[in-house]
């Protein structure tokens, strides 16, 4: 049977990450022809019920590593676990979600596999003899490079969120699930979390958000993003930031958007007041569909945008918001 | 404590990039280079923990990514931020090579340099691989910890305890020293050189090393090390051509609302 392709499912708090069923999508999809088998990989305490659910979106078979003792995420013991189930099945690659944890573990997986590594891709090929073509933005965004290992083994791959499709959940998967115990790795120095502080207030996440509206500068004070959290309330968006905004101390780093903030890819971005700068373009500019409000008809932002309104966000927004609401309410 | 810092050169961020004739590399002629912007909060912070601590060494590697770049001046910046001495990978040998043969060099030179702590940035903004300071650490059987924006460093207990950004929220995770952490954005704000750090970073000793210097065989780096191949560069797919809406806001918002749910179905 040809190597099969392993897909690492992440989960948090016996949850699990949307790319994950994302990557095992992909997968399916580039495995198909050529009948590789998509092996699912879950690590973390209590998280065999997580199996069925991975199942249902067309993982053949998975392997769980289940330790109550091993709360949190570390990246020395997953690195560990990953090898050894590389080493057993022999894939001709490996999947991950190109999340905080992903983009952690990948690197060192690959330097341990001494394989190719290609982080935070947005489209993938996959030739006869497993050979990956993948796509990933460099430069900001501003390129993209195809990149090819020079062995088509253990290719290690991390796919942006929101990018890929996931298949939709089929009922009554039958897809045998397994252990998986490491025999190796102890005795290393190791880093350890100690805890998790959660945001809190029930913030959505920017980088798995589907719809995110984001103010700059046009704001004019850290007063005003309750006109932008009204509208993301009402549309169930995420909030988001220029780094002129976050700069001047009116949200956290954690807002910012662009080079030096997050990476987003959601389905709708609406920037409002901010003039889009190459740096800001760097972090959104893979949105499918992207709304611009700004006073200046020859902001940058306009270049970009699937849809724009050249008017005062002081005026806009809270109309829009009002529309939306009316839309939501059935009116 | 010896701080050792990893600065990589990059095309300045506003940078208008063309791609070479052979397709598969950027054209660099009549480019700006900058030090990569989070490699800056990695000489600060090693800056900042030398003054806290009120002893130390704080050492610059850079490693040459292309022929045509000059990342001297990247190190000279850093010196005349205040660091202490600064030592260039370079060799022809190092060309063509990938995330993890920039790693494997980076690697060989710290076996070579005594250290406490590597800092690095949490990705280059030039090839985005947001991977070189993880493949160092574990090439060097160290601890690593990622995207880091807080940082406390317990020299007597020989620890340190680093925030890292997560999916909303914070990881905080302690580590053993030695170990290799990379700089997010938060964590501090770089200082300008000031004039007489200019003057002074010109008598700074900067040392260059080759392929020798390191004891690497030749098909462990450059291109005949790497893993990857860049088959071509090419532009992001155009997007399609967006239109403004006119009309006063009223009618304007009104006509966004139904394209956002009739033409592109999100809302
Ligand atoms: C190395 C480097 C890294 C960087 N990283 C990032 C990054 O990660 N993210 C980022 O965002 N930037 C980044 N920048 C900064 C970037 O270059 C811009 O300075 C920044 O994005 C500007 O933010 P802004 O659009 O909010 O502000 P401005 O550029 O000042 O734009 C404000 C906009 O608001 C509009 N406006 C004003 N009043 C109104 C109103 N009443 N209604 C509607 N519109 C109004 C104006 O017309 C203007 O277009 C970086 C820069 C460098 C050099
Ligand atoms: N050529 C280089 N010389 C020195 N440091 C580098 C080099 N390439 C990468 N680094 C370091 O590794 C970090 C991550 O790079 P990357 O994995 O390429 O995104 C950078 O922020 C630098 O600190």
């Amino acid at each position: 049977m040809a190597n099969p392709i392993l897909v690492f499912c992440e989960q948090r708090d016996g949850r699990l990450k949307r790319v994950g069923l994302e990557a095992v999508g992909e997968a399916c999809r580039l495995g198909g022809a050529a009948g590789r088998p998509v092996i699912a990989v879950v690590i973390g305490s209590s998280v065999a019920p997580l199996a069925s659910e991975i199942a249902s979106h067309g993982a053949s078979r998975v392997l769980v590593a289940e330790d109550a003792g091993r709360r949190y995420y570390s990246s020395e013991t997953y690195t560990a676990l990953l090898t050894e189930a590389a080493m057993r099945l022999q894939p001709v690659a490996i999947f991950l979600g190109a999340t905080a944890m992903g983009k952690d573990l990948a690197p060192k997986l690959a330097a341990r596999l001494k394989t190719f590594l290609a982080q935070d891709c947005v489209a993938l090929e996959m030739e006869a003899d497993g050979s990956i073509l993948a796509t990933r933005p460099i430069y900001g965004g501003k390129l993209r490079a195809v990149v090819k290992a020079t062995t088509p083994v253990c290719q290690v791959v991390t796919l942006r969120p929101n990018v890929f499709s996931a298949h939709e959940p089929k009922p009554s998967p039958d897809a045998p699930v397994e252990r998986l115990t490491i025999t190796a790795g102890a005795g290393r120095p190791m880093a350890v979390v100690r805890e998790v502080q959660e945001a809190g207030g029930g913030k959505k996440e920017l980088t798995e958000a589907a719809i995110i509206v984001s103010g700059g500068r046009g704001l004019k004070g850290p007063e005003n993003f309750k006109l932008i959290e009204e509208l993301a309330a009402a549309l169930g968006a995420a909030v988001g930031a220029s780094r002129a905004a976050v700069d001047a101390g009116w949200k956290p780093h954690s807002y910012q958007v662009g080079l030096t903030g997050k990476t987003v890819s959601p389905q709708l971005y609406i920037a409002c007041g901010i003039s889009g700068a190459i740096q800001h373009q760097a972090g959104m500019s893979s949105a499918r569909t992207i709304v611009a409000i700004n006073t200046n008809p020859n902001a940058p932002i306009f270049k970009l945008a699937t849809y724009g309104i050249v008017g005062d966000l002081f005026e806009v927004v809270p109309l829009l918001t009002e529309e939306v609401k009316k839309l939501k309410a059935g009116l | 404590m010896k701080i050792v810092v990893c600065v990589k050169q990059v095309p300045a961020t506003e940078s208008k990039l063309t791609i070479s004739s052979e397709g598969a590399d950027i054209d660099r002629s009549g480019l700006s280079f900058i030090v990569n912007p989070y490699d800056e909060f990695a000489v600060e912070e090693a800056l900042q923990i030398k003054e806290r601590l009120g002893t130390g060494e704080v050492t610059i590697l850079s490693l040459r990514p292309h022929s045509a770049q000059k990342p001297e001046e990247a190190l000279r910046t850093c010196l005349a931020m205040g660091a202490d001495k600064a030592i260039l990978l370079n060799d022809p040998a190092f060309e063509g090579g990938d995330g993890f043969t920039t790693a494997t060099v980076l690697a060989a030179a710290f076996r070579r340099l005594s250290f406490d702590l590597l800092l690095l940035g949490k990705q280059a903004v030039d090839d985005d691989g947001g991977a070189v300071g993880i493949q160092v650490a574990e090439l060097l059987g160290i601890p690593h910890v990622a995207v880091v924006n807080k940082l406390e460093i317990h020299a007597e207990a020989r620890t340190a305890v680093a925030h890292r950004q997560i999916e909303g929220g914070i990881e905080v995770v302690e580590t053993p020293l030695p170990a290799l952490l990379t700089c997010q954005k938060g964590l501090n704000e770089p200082r300008y050189p000031s004039l007489p750090g200019i003057m002074k970073a010109k008598q700074k000793p900067l040392e260059i090393w080759n392929r020798e210097t390191i004891g690497l065989a030749p098909e462990t780096i450059g291109a005949a090390g790497a893993k990857l191949r860049v088959v071509r560069l090419e532009p992001p797919p155009p997007r399609p051509a967006g239109r403004i809406i006119p009309g006063e806001a009223a009618t304007a918002v009104k006509e966004l609302v139904r394209l956002l749910r009739e033409e592109a179905k999100l809302i």
